[in-house]
């Protein structure tokens, strides 16, 4: 069945599902997990340069930028400014003007300061950033980040890292159905029937990590997500049958035996 | 021959030697400069203006890079 590509701030993408490089027990295994993944965007973050181990590279000696897309993110950042600063810094490294923007307002919970997500989402879009916020399940602030020129909209499916899957379809679905800019599920899911439940809702596509790389065996499960991934999509686009609550038999109820 | 210098890079005190560059500073850091960014008193400076940019005492200085990250 034809699918539409995904497109976010005028760049085409292949691959729906989106894949973080944190948190890997090591960088080969990261490695094979992205390319199992068949995943095109890849998230890193951005920190210091650790100065007493300058030997030890950093994300950019394992992953080539001309493979993969480079999606710095602005993780741990608790404000706008500071989510702005790690947002100019990264774009400084010169590979593209995106940015997942992450506007913490809550240490145990992850979940976004949605005030300081608009504030930040207006001075980058204003400075040129193609902004991807991660945010809430909350449509009215989904509807102000649009207003705001981000070119994507982020909801969790559950918090950052839990594992929980997709808590409320139906937010997510609303979400989705109300904005025009695409909706990408970012955090929450754990297995491949939450990729594939979270693609059913009619989202983009999905941004995941500590889901592949907690896995057991990581490079198994992202091979796992991307069928799943494909196989929710093409579910949506084929259109589910209704639900009822009776049984309705499949075969034929005539020509039974006396 | 003047005193070093004392700079805050990534947080840690350190000397250089006096009319130091950024430039001259990722050198003695052994850091290759296209992977970095630096920022120097929280203001961005450009590749190519590393080399024009002398150091102060006082002077902070923050060197990031792309780490792993979701």
């Amino acid at each position: 069945m034809p699918d539409q590509p995904l497109v976010i701030g005028g760049r085409e993408f292949r691959s729906r599902l989106m894949v973080g490089t944190g948190k890997y027990a090591d960088n080969e295994t990261m490695v094979r997990a992205i390319e199992a993944s068949g995943a095109e965007v890849v998230t890193v973050a951005v920190r210091r340069v650790d100065l007493d181990r300058t030997k030890e590279e950093g994300m950019l000696h394992h992953l080539d930028p001309k493979k993969v897309f480079l999606l710095a993110n602005t993780a741990g950042c608790y404000t706008a400014d500071e989510a702005i600063r790690y947002a100019r810094l990264a774009r400084e490294a010169g590979f593209n003007e995106f940015i997942k923007l992450e506007v913490i307002g809550d240490e145990e919970t992850l979940l976004p300061d949605v005030d300081g997500l608009l504030r930040a989402t207006r001075v980058l879009v204003d400075e040129g950033f193609t902004v991807m916020a991660y945010t809430n399940e909350d449509l009215i602030t989904a509807l102000r980040l649009e207003d705001a020129g981000c070119a994507a909209i982020m909801p969790l499916a559950s918090p950052i890292g839990s594992g929980l899957g997709l808590i409320n379809p139906y937010t997510v679905r609303t979400i989705k159905r109300r904005l025009s800019q695409p909706v990408i599920v970012d955090a929450g899911v754990g297995t491949a029937s939450d990729a594939c439940l979270t693609m059913e809702q009619g989202v983009d596509g999905i941004l995941m990590n500590t889901a592949i790389a907690a896995a057991e065996h990581p490079v198994a499960m992202a091979s796992a997500m991307r069928h799943a991934v494909e196989a929710g999509r093409l579910a949506y686009l084929a259109g589910r049958m209704p639900r009822r609550e009776i049984a309705v038999p499949s075969s034929p109820t005539t020509g039974m035996l006396d | 021959m003047t005193d070093p210098i004392t700079i805050v890079v990534n947080g840690e005190e350190r000397s250089v030697a006096p009319e130091s560059s950024l430039l001259d500073l990722l050198g003695v850091l052994e850091l290759d400069p296209r992977a970095v960014v630096v920022e120097l008193n929280r203001e961005i400076v450009r590749r190519p203006a590393l080399g024009d940019t002398a150091l102060s005492s006082g002077d902070r200085i923050e060197l990031v890079h792309f780490v792993g990250g979701g």
